[in-house]
């Protein structure tokens, strides 16, 4: 049971950390607030993916001194860290950059226009 | 096959990703040269999807490996039937719709043309890349790409669209993450990202409970993309208040592309069987489907903006073809299928004449449309089709998918969702004619009595005014021969099992 506990913790913290980001992007009412929680939110699902990919003790994914095809080599993979959901994530981490940039962009329209980011008070003007 | 035949399914998304970052480069230069170059990409992809669907109605589905890696270890393009007819569906309306947004765009964003070009261009590649792949991770990059564009340009829009686009980002992201989450799960229990793959492997894991965690984080993430009820809270705000070009590309075809992919994943990668039989899905969703139709219905009878009405309206089509996939036979399938094509032209055919409207009189309000039928006849008539073909009025394309829809719902037995089908008609009815009857109708005083009122012809510019014509020609012509759209595509995409 401990072994289950703590030896999958980076999972817990996933899923911890999601639902941190979740509740912030659904109650807070401060447009920054939600912003940093839909951050949290991607960043979670990083940990994720990360987390599926290591390996106690595993080595990096590079062939060092042989030439040829790689029969051999993929009977080891169990040594190495799958290296995949390492190079999604550099593709995630990039989407997440670029939603972020997006949103904090319109967060500064949006103050420019209200002169505010507390949402209550964004609707009472729309209003 | 030749060399230049093999390359045609990249050139689909290649070359638009690639202008949309010369149009900046150009723009900076000459702000004039944007729009034709707009046009010369979409139309490059526009021709080569034809191309690549003649192929598939000919000789049968093309897997183009990117690079030359073969599945599973690299990307593949996997075009079959259903990818043919979405992609020619996806690229030929962008094109009328971008060659519609000339005039729009110089009235209602100044200066904003060059971003607007790029955007739109990122846009389209994103919804084109997502009706082509086949894979995973891939689809989710192309998500992103379509979508981020889509915040961004819905942002251009009114006084209170950042606002609008804001809550699309928060809601989108969660539905982006939710569907990553899904991936992410198949990855561990398969070890692939490959659609074709996955569904050779995944048969024997259906009954792990990471499957149907991955299936239904799947689901979730999709209805929000899609905007199902009652996921559908950002829809209607951002697309009013985008600039009308956007929301009459976005609208058409960013929820269809969803539903698409919702297809694709549930009886593509996944078996038919796993969501009718091993989990209730296809029951779930039939009832919320057709809670969401009598729910957009309703809601788009309170509005009395006109372009506002219609994003309502698109909350009950949404309902529509996920209530024909969920049926899940013969019939149904068909007319979802079926509806996808119809509604994106219809929908579109829609937006635009709003576009339209709103360029000669900046008005959207459904009452002061008044002596419109004689201010705007052509557009006004290009309406009326579509509107008929809204309510489903034969020989419009509307009646046909929605007479598969009624077979269907017959076949699967539920008479409940044959009168739902045919109580959203009526609705349809009461929506549409209330602005028909404000447009066209005179009120009495016009005739007896009071003042003659004296309105002069002023229609739409050409290049806003061709492609309603063109949609409203299609709309007619997309109803007479649906029998061969059925014949040619639809029954290839129709699993056997059904």
């Amino acid at each position: 049971m401990l072994e289950f506990l703590v030896g999958k913790f980076n999972y817990y913290i996933y899923i911890f950390l999601m639902m941190i980001g979740f509740y912030a992007m659904m109650g807070k009412r401060n447009l920054v607030k939600k912003l940093i929680g839909m951050n949290i939110f991607q960043w979670s699902i990083i940990l994720y993916f990360i987390s599926i990919g290591a390996k106690k003790g595993g080595s990096i994914p590079i062939v060092e001194g042989l030439s040829g095809h790689g029969a051999h080599i993929v009977s080891h993979a169990s040594q190495y860290v799958n290296p995949l959901p390492h190079v999604l994530m550099l593709t995630a981490i990039v989407v997440g950059v670029g939603t972020t940039g997006v949103a904090l962009a319109l967060l500064i329209t949006i103050y420019k226009k209200y002169k505010t980011l507390e949402e209550d008070e964004i609707l009472r003007k729309i209003k | 096959m030749n060399f230049y035949q093999v390359h045609f399914p990249i050139l689909i998304v290649s070359v638009t990703l690639l202008f949309s970052f010369l149009i900046p480069v150009f723009g900076w230069w000459k702000k004039k040269l944007c729009y034709p170059l707009a046009i010369i990409a979409i139309s490059i992809s526009l021709f080569s999807s034809l191309i690549v669907a003649n192929r598939v109605l000919y000789h049968g589905p093309i897997r183009y490996y990117l690079g030359g890696w073969e599945p599973p270890w690299g990307i593949e393009f996997y075009i079959d039937h259903l990818n043919a007819l979405m992609v020619v569906l996806v690229t030929s309306i962008s094109l009328l719709v971008l060659i519609s947004s000339k005039k729009s765009i110089e009235k209602e964003l100044p200066d904003k043309d060059v971003p607007f070009y790029s955007l739109f261009l990122l846009l389209f590649t994103g919804l084109a890349g997502i009706v082509v792949t086949g894979d995973m991770f891939n689809l989710y990059v192309f998500l992103e790409i379509a979508s981020l564009s889509a915040y961004a340009l819905i942002a251009i829009g009114e006084e209170r669209a950042p606002y609008a686009a804001f809550r699309y980002v928060v809601l989108g992201t969660i539905g982006a993450c939710f569907y990553l989450l899904s991936v992410g799960y198949l990855y561990i229990v398969t070890g692939s990202l490959n659609m074709a793959d996955l569904n050779q492997i995944l048969p024997n894991l259906y009954h792990s409970k990471v499957v149907l965690v991955a299936f239904s984080f799947f689901m979730i993430g999709i209805a929000i993309k899609m905007a199902l009820f009652p996921l559908h809270v950002w829809l209607p705000d951002a697309y009013t208040y985008a600039p009308s070009p956007v929301s009459s590309l976005i609208a058409p075809l960013m929820t269809k592309v969803g539903i698409y992919v919702m297809i694709k994943i549930m009886f593509k990668v996944f078996e038919p069987s796993f969501s009718i039989e091993m989990l209730p899905v296809t029951t779930i969703l039939s009832w919320v489907a057709s809670i969401a139709i009598i729910v957009g219905c309703v809601l788009a009878l309170a509005q009395v903006d006109l372009k506002r009405m219609l994003t309502y309206i698109m909350v009950a089509e949404v309902g529509y073809i996920v209530l024909g996939v969920a049926m899940a036979n013969r019939n149904a399938l068909t007319g979802a299928v079926l509806h996808i094509v119809n509604d994106a032209l219809m929908m579109a055919c829609l937006f635009l004449i709003v576009a339209a409207i709103m360029f000669k009189l900046g008005i959207r309000n459904i009452y002061e449309l008044r002596f419109l039928h004689r201010k705007m006849p052509f557009t006004m008539g290009a309406f009326t089709i579509a509107a008929l073909s809204m309510m489903g009025v034969p020989p419009a394309c509307g009646f046909f998918s929605k007479w598969y829809l009624i077979l269907g719902a017959i076949d699967a037995n539920n008479w409940i969702f044959v009168a739902v089908i045919l109580m959203s008609g009526l609705f349809n009815a009461i929506l549409f004619f209330r602005v028909i009857e404000n447009a066209y109708f005179e009120p009495a005083y016009a005739h007896d009595g009071g003042e003659h009122i004296e309105v002069s012809r002023d229609e739409a510019p050409l290049s806003l005014l061709i492609p309603i014509l063109i949609m409203a020609v299609g709309i007619i012509l997309l109803g007479i021969f649906s029998g061969k759209i059925i014949s040619a595509f639809i029954q290839f995409i129709v699993p056997v099992s059904f």
